[in-house]
């Protein structure tokens, strides 16, 4: 990163110290919840992301923000395991996650939505955040058991809160683009992880929609940990929180979003200029 | 509680079929209207529906498009022809372990070179076949075990949609190029047959011709003659003259058999409508709609599929062992790749995602089948058997441009239209 030295102090200097293969365990899983560590992945030569390293402290609610190809979705396709990274490591609550797959990976507590709303269409409301429940996933606890009387308030409690009530028994299929945001979203929540990782929640929103969404997102930030990625300045000025600034897979800058605004570098990258 | 918005069919239709199956049919065949011959082919078709069955709970609810369900079919199909080979008839040949060889085995018994009829000798993969609720497990289980082998590495690897409709095509294929071999000893291309007679005491109470043989001889010498064929031993032969269980060319046994297939029907299309509308049937369908999302809820997603792949297995295995006391032969065409083919056009036809509607396939489109491969002279035209192949494909892409969710859809139509005139009747009279 030779071209910010000078103009702007490393922005990656505040992890440094915190690398899980250098210090001991208690030393970093005591401050981040997550950490990646020399993190880098190449797509036929192509580097997306390369990282050397970073983190998200317990409680954080964290913006990453970035032009078109930054790197975002694909960095969180690798702390999801989506993707497996090329080099490096992925930390998650005190332990190495970069071998395990998906489905552990949302077991261990990183819950993800994606960038377009992916909920299932044939199901009904109800039945996706019946699935989103957290603590039934062996086939045999699923072929025998029936929700209980608990958890089906949980569900219908979401499902008020976020205004979908009206719309429990439809299939998701029907449901408007903002009505399937929401429910992506309900759904990552009613699965209790201990990091969201929430790929542009405000992607395709109106207005209030959006605002409504940062609005969920500054509550569940008060007991989660929160990575939010998104385009629209308005959301992330509205969210108020620390702003990570990826451009061409690397991290350009970090601090609040005020002075990213007056980051001629990131302005740069940003505008195109 | 919450209504769950899954396909519940109508609690009418199932009791309305019920009576169908196991009252009016047969009240049918007693008075007459409906020859032993009609219900046996019945029987026949019900337990194609039952692989149907099977099939839709994989495609229609999973996804998984697999084209090698006859092969699963004639998996539990070669059980029970081997089981009853074991009983067919009182003449034959006695092995040197005393087993008797299954006349379909012995006409087409691969000696090596330098050996004579002598020789012969009942393979030792036959021999648990002698029992028959042992032939009923194995014959569900080896389905179920291959189901789970094969699912168990494909799944995993992440193989998926026409990959593996393709792989399970290719899979269909070898096991048939293996089954029509005569060196495997399950009689190559000729097939299981000459089978005569199903549950003697012996296939329940024994496990072996030797044993039975020895019983029976214990517990009668003193009634005089046991050396009933007077071949001047006392051996399986005489034996099996003795114990003759039921005769399969008996109408009753026919009807028995018709009963039972329609009995397992019920209990497989029940059983699936319980996978389907637990939770666990909601996975199914998430698999379907949306498999790698389902693993970012924590799920993965391989297990539930090698789950219902092996439930359809298990299904298939089921109608196999029914079917072939009806048949009375299995043979590897059962096992052609286009066979497991015709499985998908009939719950295609019937109504993909709907267990009725591939119940509904699978009878509909055997019973017309088996009306147009038969010459039909109406006067102005005469139909010709050679017009089917024809007729299926043009009722195939009919159904699927006219009616995507199948026949099914026809009577979902006119019972929502029964149901909603009802509902004004009802306001009207209230």
């Amino acid at each position: 990163m030779s071209v910010t030295e000078g103009k702007l102090s490393d922005p990656l200097a505040v992890y440094q110290d915190f690398k899980p293969s250098q210090v001991q365990l208690d030393s970093w899983s005591s401050k981040f919840v997550l950490f990646t560590e020399d993190l880098s992945v190449s797509f036929d030569g192509f580097k997306a992301v390369e990282i050397p390293c970073y983190g998200v402290q317990h409680g954080e609610l964290r913006v990453i923000i970035g032009p078109n190809g930054a790197g975002k979705t694909t960095f969180c396709d690798l702390v999801s395991g989506k993707t497996r990274p090329s080099t490096g490591k992925v930390y998650f609550d005190g332990r190495d996650i970069s071998s395990l797959d998906e489905s552990e990976i949302s077991l261990l507590g990183i819950g993800r939505k994606f960038q377009t709303p992916t909920v299932f269409d044939s199901l009904s409301t109800y039945e996706n955040l019946l699935l989103a429940l957290p603590g039934n996933h062996g086939w045999k606890k699923n072929l025998f058991d029936k929700e209980t009387k608990d958890e089906e308030n949980q569900i219908l409690e979401i499902l008020e809160k976020v205004g979908l009530f009206n719309q429990r028994n439809q299939l998701a299929k029907s449901l408007s683009h903002g009505q399937r945001q929401w429910l992506a979203i309900s759904a990552l929540i009613i699965s209790k992880p201990k990091l969201l990782l929430v790929d542009e929640p405000a992607a395709g929103l109106t207005d209030k929609e959006t605002e409504q969404t940062a609005d969920l997102l500054i509550e569940l930030a008060e007991d989660h940990t929160i990575v939010v990625i998104e385009h629209d300045m308005d959301f992330v000025r509205r969210l108020d929180s620390m702003v990570t600034v990826l451009n061409e897979g690397k991290v350009l800058a970090e601090g609040t979003l005020e002075e990213m605004e007056q980051n001629e570098e990131v302005m740069e990258a940003y505008l195109g200029r | 509680m919450i209504k769950q918005n899954n396909l519940i069919e109508s609690k009418r239709a199932f009791v309305f079929l019920c009576v169908l199956g196991f009252v009016i049919v047969p009240c049918l065949y007693l008075s007459g209207v409906l020859s032993i011959g009609d219900i046996n082919m019945l029987g026949r078709f019900m337990t194609f529906a039952i692989l149907a069955v099977g099939l839709d709970l994989l495609w229609g609810y999973v996804g998984i498009l697999s084209l090698c369900q006859f092969t699963f079919f004639c998996l539990g199909a070669y059980a029970m022809g081997m089981h009853l080979a074991h009983h067919g008839g009182p003449e034959g040949i006695i092995d040197a372990n005393g087993w008797k060889i299954p006349a379909c085995l012995f006409v087409v018994y691969p000696y090596d070179v330098g050996e004579s009829s002598g020789d012969a000798l009942v393979p030792g993969f036959w021999k648990p076949f002698w029992n028959l609720p042992v032939t009923i497990i194995l014959g569900l289980i080896i389905p179920a075990v291959v189901a789970f082998v094969l699912g168990y590495f494909v799944f995993r690897s992440r193989v998926r949609g026409v990959y593996f409709a393709i792989l399970t095509q290719a899979i269909a294929v070898a096991c048939w190029l293996v089954f029509c071999r005569n060196d495997v000893k399950l009689c190559g291309t000729n097939g299981l047959t000459r089978f005569d007679i199903i549950a003697p005491s012996g296939s329940f109470f024994t496990f072996n011709p030797v044993t039975a043989t020895n019983d029976w001889k214990a517990s009668n010498t003193g009634n005089g003659e046991i050396d009933l064929n007077q071949d001047g031993s006392v051996d399986q032969l005489d034996y099996s003259i003795a114990d003759v269980g039921f005769s399969l060319s008996s109408s009753e046994v026919q009807l028995a058999l018709y009963l039972i297939t329609v009995f397992c029907l019920f209990g497989s299309y029940l059983l699936c409508r319980w996978i389907v509308n637990s939770r666990l049937g909601r996975i199914l369908v998430a698999i379907r709609d949306d498999e790698s999302t389902l693993s970012f809820f924590g799920y993965k997603p391989y297990n539930f599929k090698i789950f219902a792949f092996c439930v359809a297995a298990v299904l298939a295995g089921l109608a196999g062992l029914l079917y072939v006391p009806q048949m009375k032969i299995v043979t590897p065409s059962n096992m052609e790749a286009v066979r497991s083919v015709l499985v998908v056009v009939w719950v295609a036809v019937g109504g993909r995602g709907s267990l009725g509607g591939a119940i509904l396939g699978a009878l509909s489109v055997n019973l017309l089948y088996n009306y147009l491969t038969s010459e039909h002279d109406y006067g102005f035209f005469s139909w010709s058997p050679d017009y089917w192949p024809i007729f299926l494909g043009i009722m195939f892409v009919l159904v699927v441009l006219f009616l995507p969710k199948g026949l099914i859809e026809v009577v979902d139509k006119f019972r929502k239209r029964n149901r909603s005139e009802s509902n004004k009747e009802l306001e009207v009279s209230s």
